[in-house]
């Protein structure tokens, strides 16, 4: 099947015929089957995604169809999707069935996309790897003994690898931005509460964020707009009224552009340097004003993500006691040996560290020296970078430090793998919406990802400017 | 911050989760070095700031109290691991 790169492209031929919802369905499966070793799906909805097709192919030629129709999408495994499979990558919620779904779920059904599969990602969305699934590990497209990043990994694998036009997964510290960074696609980070969470399975409450995964940006707006909005199922959400992202992506301003220092500092590979250096000059030769930013507090963002985060995930992962769904231990002797060995053995390594972690943050004698401390310095984050959009329109730095590694290279230090998101958690401790987008690749091919970050709703600036960005960049 | 093999039990006691001995040993490596890294905080001046709490700009969104099934009895009871027409069934616990 010919690469289709937005659903714009896929409208033309739907159009003149060269093309259907169900050849479109048709080729995406056979790129699945080409692509099973990046192992980017745990689940393949073929059946129900053909027949869907047929439907909206009906609904095409009756001029009835929604804003989505002819969109091909896979949903990271921790979305509520009714009667599939949920499991968040994790053996704790084997063989369980959603039994509702999502907001934003409901949203893409109601808008005539077609949903072909679930995805492969992090063990509860935690990891910047894909490695720690109980699905196993998910392959980069690229360069096979690469990882696709995480914890969206085999959502972004999904979109490189042309297995279906966008997907939809989450970022609670750059899950979505980082592994679109690695595998050279697009991957939005809306303001936090911009779409509800209710059907998200939740990480960390107060990070937590729905984004898409595109190959371009008109995508990634229409998906935000089809999935933003209040909803009576979610009290966090925003009311605030969701704009016609889509009409409006022509960006023809002059933009003030700040940039940190750290963007070319020592953890910074040499490749990722020298191409977000020739993006910030593009701009500067395109008459916008480019300046270095002054952000001591950058330091501090991992500890205070890994604290704040940590914490809430015990909270939140409590519910999965062997109980009401899932698995259960089948060596239980009596109600607390349940839940102990159901969670021993349910949940993965990395999982469990982090609930540890969170449940020591959080007991008597050391919630003021981490959890208080944290949020306080989450407080002095959000002011400080609120500090920097009032003068500046957006700030422009790498997505990561380094391109895509190797698998099982960061497997015996828990703080280097944390340190891929040096650049990401910012954009969640303070609820700001992100943005990655391709900005070339390094000395072997591997690509790199350029970030922007603009003040809370300014998605619409974000999307047009992204837009531009990746046009000048091309010329 | 330095915690030992004994704050690793009474934590995993609270979180309800079990580890072997080579676990429990690997997660005490890591737990120290994860919090000595988290101490970094301590650099910064925090006095008189306020704790961040609520990132929803939404205050107290509220709606009717009105009763209604969101998940019926079938639904509630599917995914449950041991059950019986009525109940999600547990060992048993009072004596």
């Amino acid at each position: 099947m010919k690469i289709y790169n937005s659903l714009n492209e896929i409208r033309v031929d739907i159009r003149t015929g060269a093309t259907s919802c169900k050849q479109l369905v048709e080729g995406y499966l056979a790129n699945i089957e080409t692509k099973k070793h990046l192992n980017a799906f745990v689940e393949i909805y073929a059946q129900e995604a053909l027949v869907k097709a047929v439907e909206i192919d009906v609904k095409i030629a009756n001029g009835t169809a929604g804003l989505l129709a002819g969109m091909v999408i896979g949903l990271k495994d921790v979305l509520c999707h009714k009667n599939h499979g949920l499991q968040a990558g994790s053996k704790i919620l084997d063989k369980f069935q959603s039994q509702f779904n999502g907001t934003a779920v409901q949203r893409l059904i109601d808008a005539d996309a077609i949903i072909i599969g679930r995805q492969n990602c992090d063990e509860f969305a935690m990891g910047s790897s894909n490695e720690n699934s109980s699905f196993g590990k998910v392959l980069n497209d690229l360069d096979n003994s690469k990882v696709p990043g995480g914890s969206s990994g085999g959502s972004a694998a999904a979109v490189q690898a042309n297995m279906c036009l966008a997907s939809i997964g989450s970022d609670t510290g750059g899950s979505v931005r980082q592994p679109a960074a690695f595998c050279g696609v697009i991957g939005l980070k809306p303001t936090y509460s911009r779409i509800s969470r209710y059907g998200l399975v939740a990480y960390a409450s107060s990070f937590d964020c729905i984004g898409p995964i595109t190959r371009s940006i008109e995508d990634a707006a229409l998906l935000l707009e089809v999935m933003a909005g209040k909803d009576e199922n979610d009290s966090t959400v925003s009311y605030t009224e969701v704009p016609n992202y889509v009409a409006n992506l022509a960006f023809d301003k002059k933009a003030k552009v700040g940039y940190l220092k750290e963007s070319f500092g020592d953890g910074v590979s040499t490749a990722t340097k020298a191409s977000t250096h020739q993006a910030l000059e593009l701009l500067r030769n395109a008459g916008h004003e480019v300046e270095e930013i002054e952000f001591p507090l950058l330091d501090y963002t991992l500890p205070a993500y890994y604290i704040l985060t940590t914490a809430e995930a015990s909270s939140n992962l409590s519910r999965f006691d062997g109980v009401k769904y899932g698995y259960r231990s089948p060596d239980a002797t009596d109600l607390q040996s349940m839940y102990k060995k159901s969670r021993g053995e349910g949940f993965g390594k990395e999982v469990k560290k982090r609930i540890m972690l969170g449940t020591f943050i959080l007991s008597a004698g050391f919630y003021d020296a981490y959890y208080s401390k944290a949020q306080k310095v989450r407080r002095l984050l959000k002011e400080e970078t609120e500090r920097i959009f009032q003068k500046f329109d957006f700030i422009v730095i790498p997505t990561t430090p380094n391109t895509a590694f190797k698998i099982g290279e960061h497997a015996g230090d828990p703080i280097s793998m944390y340190l891929a998101d040096l650049f990401t958690v910012h954009a969640n401790l303070v609820g700001i919406p992100a943005i990655s987008i391709p900005n070339g690749n390094d000395e072997v091919g591997m690509p790199i990802g350029l970030q922007i970050m603009t003040k809370s709703f300014g998605e619409q600036n974000l999307l047009a400017f992204s837009k531009y960005m990746m046009e000048i960049s091309k010329n | 911050m330095n915690i030992d093999q004994q704050t690793i039990r009474g934590i995993a006691h609270l979180a309800r989760l079990e580890f072997d001995a080579k676990d429990e040993a690997s997660l005490l490596t890591d737990f120290n070095k994860i919090l000595t890294w988290m101490d970094k905080l301590n650099e910064l001046d925090t006095t008189n700031v306020a704790p961040l709490i609520h990132m929803s700009e939404e205050v107290n969104v509220l709606r009717e109290d009105v009763a209604k099934v969101t998940l019926s009895h079938a639904e509630a009871l599917f995914n449950a691991p041991k059950k019986d027409s009525d109940y999600i069934r547990v060992p048993k616990f009072l004596g």
